[in-house]
């Protein structure tokens, strides 16, 4: 059985004048060429585990259709490998048995391990590694607690992204994924890299091993900083109210040929929208109902870096007071289901810039459109998976 | 430009030469490939250098394409030079077939690249200023059969192109035909008199 779900970093999409969405598993949709899309970080398997000597037991790969009907162990409401499941089935008009929900992974494992009720009758749904290893399927980004807390982090930290693309007379567009950090975490490739390593669960314990973390710090002091300065500024309530910021570098070059370091961010104007629920979809479902009772905007800001700034560093921030240039008013007025030609088919490519906006030398930008390129491609091939967030089903 | 086939007065034994232009269509073909081939192979694997790399191969492609379409009709206008009589009837099917199959790659592989990044709705910018328009339509799923189709074709290219290379280095080297002079430029006159 398989299923895909979307766990973006960097994600989603806005114009001006068009839609926007945001946060793990997606959302969103624009018009033709305005934008949103999410960048899939990785595509799990949703494994079922059964008791030996289940029927479902030594199948190696099953249907999904071989659940309907089937009891099923699962998570709590909320949990994303339920919601996956369920909308996966949902979509493939499956009906399962009765379910019985329990807590926790682990509680999960134990019930189907026990014979939890009465019988050998329930399997559980869980997601499973590429390596291998069982791991849930949502919430497994870079900023889980398990991998803040060996930088002494106490806050929760919550990346969600912005991407934009602006068209141009001409033809020419300037694409740009942001991020609700003050600094990015890294300022290498290599040194991202070793980070996710890094970060890997343990197979003991399921969660980051403490010493391979401290080595990692030790060899990489930068992301030590940053990852301090991102815990000093927790993540706003919402998206509408959150500042996002192009973490790279780039050059403003005026038409005589001057080039001017600059890193842009989108301050939010729209204030923060009470939050009516708490569930898994509480930010979409607040994004949604803001949007449909009024424009969301955002000022873009370009922060002019000083001589003595470093451009090809992202984990270091710029003093504060660098002069910044109101550039213009960012207003969305509508927000659609990611669907075919929307946002859902954009690769946010940082490099994507027109004449006047130029790349600096920071090692990121590269790389970066180097692996959204790669992504993009795998993405383009995979089979679709259903939108993570339907607009129209978000209650007034 | 020139119609006059080089090399007509040599001796019987030497094989006649392309024209001026068809050889140097074709060395300036084989620059363009093999340097295409080898940037398009690096930068999906470099990440450092994908950025840079990918505007250079974009714009060799489009020269690629260019000077290919050119190349065409000098084909089509000035007929090759005879085989020297150590091809075979069977082999000169192969000889006639693969020279298709290389003009087809070479059209076919700058064509889908352009179509490709239209199909990302992508802006086609080559040599830094010139934006080309797209040729395909800004869709996902057209990108993705473009996407993988480029990839084949160039290993496609890589194949055929290690054939050319091979017959023509067996035919020159392991039967002494000169096939390689027919495409060569000589410096000097002493060439010639290779026996």
């Amino acid at each position: 059985m398989c299923a895909s779900a979307a766990l973006p970093r960097f994600a989603k999409s806005l114009r001006p004048g068009g839609e926007r969405q945001h946060h793990s598993s997606i959302l969103s949709k624009i018009e033709l060429r305005k934008h949103l899309a999410a960048v899939r970080l990785r595509t799990d398997r949703l494994v079922l585990f059964a008791p030996v000597g289940h029927a479902l037991a030594r199948r190696g790969r099953a249907p999904l259709a071989v659940l309907a009907g089937q009891e099923l162990v699962l998570r709590e409401r909320g949990s994303i490998t339920r919601e996956v499941l369920e909308q996966a089935m949902a979509a493939a008009d499956i009906q399962p048995g009765a379910i019985v929900e329990v807590q926790t992974r682990e509680g999960v494992r134990e019930a189907v391990a026990v014979h939890v009720a009465d019988d050998h009758r329930r399997p559980a749904a869980e997601a499973q590694r590429p390596d291998g290893r069982w791991m849930e399927l949502g919430g497994s980004g870079i900023f889980r607690p398990e991998v803040t807390a060996p930088f002494g982090l106490k806050a929760p930290v919550l990346a969600w992204g912005l991407g934009l693309a602006f068209g141009f007379p001409g033809g020419a567009q300037w694409r740009t994924a942001m991020l609700n950090l003050p600094v990015f975490p890294d300022n290498s490739a290599q040194g991202f890299y070793d980070r996710l390593l890094a970060s890997k669960p343990s197979p003991d314990t399921g969660k980051p091993d403490p010493k391979v973390m401290a080595a990692f710090l030790a060899e990489h002091p930068e992301t030590a900083k940053a990852m301090k300065i991102i815990g000093q500024s927790p993540p706003s309530p919402g998206f509408a109210d959150s500042t996002f910021r192009s973490l790279n570098t780039f050059y403003f070059v005026s038409e005589s040929g001057t080039r001017t370091p600059v890193r842009w961010s989108l301050m939010p104007v729209t204030p923060p929208a009470p939050r009516n629920s708490s569930g898994p979809n509480a930010l979409f479902d607040a994004l949604v109902r803001q949007i449909r009772s009024g424009p969301l905007q955002w000022t873009l800001m370009l922060t002019v870096g000083a001589p003595s700034d470093p451009l090809d560093d992202a984990t270091v921030p710029w003093p504060a007071d660098r002069r910044a240039i109101d550039a213009g008013t960012l207003i969305l007025t509508s927000i659609e289901t990611e669907h075919p030609g929307n946002a859902r088919d954009i690769n946010f490519d940082p490099l994507v810039l027109p004449p006047g906006i130029e790349r600096s030398d920071d090692p990121l930008l590269s790389p970066r459109s180097a692996v959204y390129a790669a992504s993009y491609r795998v993405r383009a091939r995979e089979p679709k998976s259903p939108p993570a967030v339907n607009v129209d089903e978000v209650a007034m | 430009m020139s119609t006059e086939i080089e090399g007509t007065s040599a001796t019987a034994s030497t094989p006649h030469k392309f024209t001026a232009p068809s050889r140097i269509f074709h060395w300036l073909t084989a620059i363009l490939i093999f340097a295409a081939l080898f940037i398009g192979f690096t930068m999906v694997n470099w990440l450092a250098g994908y950025a840079a790399l990918r505007v250079i191969h974009m714009s060799i492609g489009a020269l690629i394409l260019l000077v290919v379409i050119l190349r065409i009709v000098n084909r089509a206008r000035h007929h090759p030079p005879a085989w020297p009589p150590t091809i075979g009837r069977l082999e000169g099917k192969a000889v006639i077939w693969s020279e298709r199959a290389l003009y087809a790659l070479l059209l076919a592989q700058p064509l889908v690249g352009w179509a490709m990044v239209s199909a990302s709705g992508t802006p086609v910018r080559v040599f830094g200023v010139l934006r080309l328009p797209p040729i395909a339509p800004s869709n996902i799923d057209v990108f993705s059969v473009l996407r993988e189709a480029h990839s084949i074709l160039a290993y496609l290219l890589v194949a055929v192109v290690a054939a050319h290379v091979s017959a023509v280095l067996a035919h020159s080297i392991v039967l002494s035909d000169g096939m390689l002079r027919r495409m060569t430029f000589h410096i000097g006159r002493r060439e010639r008199s290779k026996i």
